[in-house]
């Protein structure tokens, strides 16, 4: 605990009830909290146990296949004229996405708790894939929970989950997206505690899984630290990262918080725009409030009833946002911006053409703002954008957008 | 452990209820149901009845987006609620209107910790005072966050009342009770509500266990809906709470005004048969 600089740490949340400043706690129902305090008790002798962490890391270099490549975009750093853009390469990894690295970790737990049966929410369907792949992997029952909005504009996603012997549940509650999934999926486990382990896919829910998730997306950033010290022989100018709850971002961020030489930059989804009720800027258009276990910015309204998110990209589509990220943004540690369904589309494109990349939707909210900002800045400026999915998944969406500008034809002929 | 760290207001309405309920020898009927569904006319006339047809404790239910905690009956009812543009101030309205006619039948208002958070905590304790609100429920709102709303109610002299679940073990029991007061809501099965009744054995022993530790009321809920089943846990607690057979009720009648009569109706039946149970 002992500092040698003055300056505090900001990589020791949270607390011991569970907040990173105001934010976080566990605002769950009395039937959930002996099961989280258990939860948090396994975490804690987990991370004590050598044994542990060497399961853990040779499942992730073997099955996950990390680490994952810290790659230097040439042509965009060419075409864009300014700062040196490297891409963290999450998309090549197992299952397309980081969302294996925090559902490798949490099923590892769920062994150690003798949990059987697995149940996850998702919504773009890249962390039910992830967890309905671990839990093949295992031989544990996956029940996945999916809004059935996002079931529609996801089905390679809702397909791959069934092949690996998950049963994915349709959510028709509210807007039928992430935030009705991550309901029903509380209302589940709520109802079968005794044998069930919840695998929360982001750095949100009540404490410890904001811290959890974290600790187990943060090889995203232990990794770039090291490998852009071996390219460039030091610490990377800024980091950007979308977020929808926030995992990938907090995952590249956490490891670099205390470096006040590294600009930190956070990608929300502006939908059809902040002026529009139609977007999942949680941070740029919310206001605090408590749902899912935590307290945290929320798109509510002056009732307290929370919004419908929107977002082209359904990992973004969710109302809130992890509470390590308000508190981040609150203290003005990390700046937060946002990016419209457009410019997502604009830079998945831009991607595809530039580097021979399908970019996930959600990245390319953060490539979006790549576009942006590095015109603007000094070509020796490097930049570390996470490249946190791959985007096969979101052909349908894309073709449906982009069909005549890119040439593609729908019918294949 | 029967010692709570706040003082209970030992003459608030909730505590001469269950009292005056005991003194009949019987457990109390706490019904539910959900303001403004399915509008907001239809949901206060079943409201102001409750009590004559034989509530003793009627929990209005404050309508929110995502009810984690509850099961299907209680989420529509709650969309329509909303749909039909019920909010917090029309809620607050509902118990005032009440209170013109009755100063004797303990209200509480239950939901999750959002809504309330919003408004303000002082702003809204205060407007719940003013209108008669008696006691609070708030699913979300474990004793780790008592500093939240549970103090500051119970200095406001609102009861705040937790829920105990077959999770609570005899470590945390202590912990939930402490700054309970007014009743105990037992949850007697995990899961959400409206879901499987629960077997009346494992219920009275689980009763029997939480009043190892506590004197005050304990009312067992979840899953109970009809007469009989009741009667059986009123047999052996201080209360039974009764709310998606209700809300299913109002749901179904092709009108709101027959809905009315029908949640009356099975009301009265669940009095008169807690009226029989011990006998």
């Amino acid at each position: 605990m002992s500092q040698t600089t003055a300056t505090p740490s900001l990589r020791q949340g949270p607390d011991a009830k569970g907040f990173f400043g105001d934010f976080g706690g566990r605002f769950v129902a009395e039937t959930l909290m002996p099961l989280i305090l258990h939860l948090q008790r396994e975490y804690e002798a987990a991370k004590q146990d050598p044994a542990f962490a060497e399961e853990l890391a040779g499942l992730s270099a073997d099955y996950v296949g990390r680490q994952s490549p810290l790659y230097f975009a040439e042509r965009l750093t060419e075409q864009l004229g300014g700062a040196k853009i490297y891409l963290k390469r999450e998309d090549l990894m197992h299952t397309g996405a980081h969302k294996i690295n925090n559902a490798l970790g949490q099923v590892l737990l769920a062994r150690r708790m003798g949990k059987q049966r697995i149940i996850a929410e998702t919504g773009a369907g890249m962390h039910g894939v992830a967890t309905a792949t671990v839990a093949a992997r295992f031989g544990l029952d996956c029940v996945i929970y999916m809004g059935s909005t996002d079931i529609h504009r996801q089905q390679p996603n809702v397909q791959r989950m069934q092949l690996l012997g998950a049963k994915v549940v349709p959510v028709t509650a509210g807007d039928g997206t992430l935030k009705d999934a991550m309901n029903e999926a509380l209302r589940d486990w709520v109802t079968n505690v005794d044998d069930t382990f919840y695998i929360i896919g982001t750095v949100a829910g009540p404490h410890p899984y904001p811290q959890l998730v974290r600790d187990f997306q943060s090889i995203i950033g232990q990794e770039t630290r090291v490998q852009l010290q071996e390219k460039e022989g030091r610490l990377p100018d800024s980091l950007v990262a979308c977020i929808g709850g926030g995992s990938n971002a907090m995952g590249l961020f956490h490891p670099f918080l205390d470096e006040e030489s590294v600009e930190i930059i956070g990608v929300e989804a502006a939908g059809e725009g902040l002026e529009t009720p139609r977007h999942a800027a949680s941070l740029k258009g919310g206001l605090p409030g408590v749902l899912h276990g935590n307290r945290t910015f929320l798109l509510q309204d002056e009732e307290g009833q929370i919004g419908d998110a929107h977002s082209i990209s359904a990992g973004l589509d969710y109302p809130g946002i992890g509470p390590e990220h308000a508190w981040l943004h609150d203290i003005k540690r990390a700046e937060y911006v946002a990016a419209t369904d457009q410019e997502a589309l604009d830079a998945f494109k831009m991607l595809c053409r530039l580097e021979g990349i399908i970019p996930a939707l959600e990245s390319s909210h953060a490539l979006a703002e790549v576009i942006k900002r590095a015109p603007g800045l000094p070509k020796d400026h490097l930049m570390v954008v996470n490249l946190s999915g791959r985007g096969d998944k979101d052909m349908a969406t894309v073709t449906h957008h982009l069909a005549d500008e890119l040439g593609l034809n729908p019918d294949g002929e | 452990m029967s010692i709570s760290a706040i003082d209970t207001t030992a003459s608030s309405r909730l505590d001469r209820r269950f009292a005056a309920v005991r003194a009949e020898n019987r457990a109390a009927l706490v019904t539910y149901i959900t303001a403004g569904d399915p509008g907001y006319d239809a949901s206060l006339a079943t409201f102001l009845g409750m009590a004559d047809a034989g509530a003793d404790v009627i929990e209005l239910g404050m309508p929110f987006t995502d009810p984690m905690a509850d099961g299907l009956a209680i989420q529509h009812a709650t969309q329509r609620a909303l749909k039909a543009g019920q909010t917090m101030d029309r809620t607050l309205a509902m118990v005032s209107e009440f209170r013109k006619r009755d100063q004797d039948t303990p209200i509480v208002l239950m939901g999750y910790y959002n809504p309330i958070y919003r408004r303000g905590v002082s702003r809204f304790l205060e407007q719940a005072s003013e209108a008669g609100v008696d006691g609070l429920i708030v699913v979300d709102l474990p004793p780790e966050h008592d500093d939240e709303l549970c103090v500051p109610a119970s200095e406001a002299g609102i009861s705040f009342i937790r829920l105990a679940t077959p999770t609570t073990d005899s470590e945390r029991l202590p912990g939930v009770l402490a700054n309970t007061s007014g009743f105990l809501y037992y949850v007697s099965s995990n899961g959400v509500t409206g879901g499987a009744a629960p077997t009346a054995e494992k219920v009275e022993a689980e009763v029997g266990r939480i009043r190892e530790h506590t004197d005050i009321p304990v009312a067992v809920g979840f899953g109970i809906r009809t007469a009989e089943q009741a009667a059986r846990i009123g047999r052996f607690s201080d209360g039974v709470v009764v709310g998606s057979a209700l809300i299913d009720l109002q749901a179904n009648a092709e009108t709101p005004e027959q809905g009315t009569q029908a949640v009356h109706a099975l009301t009265r039946e669940l009095a008169d048969a807690l009226k029989t149970a011990r006998q």
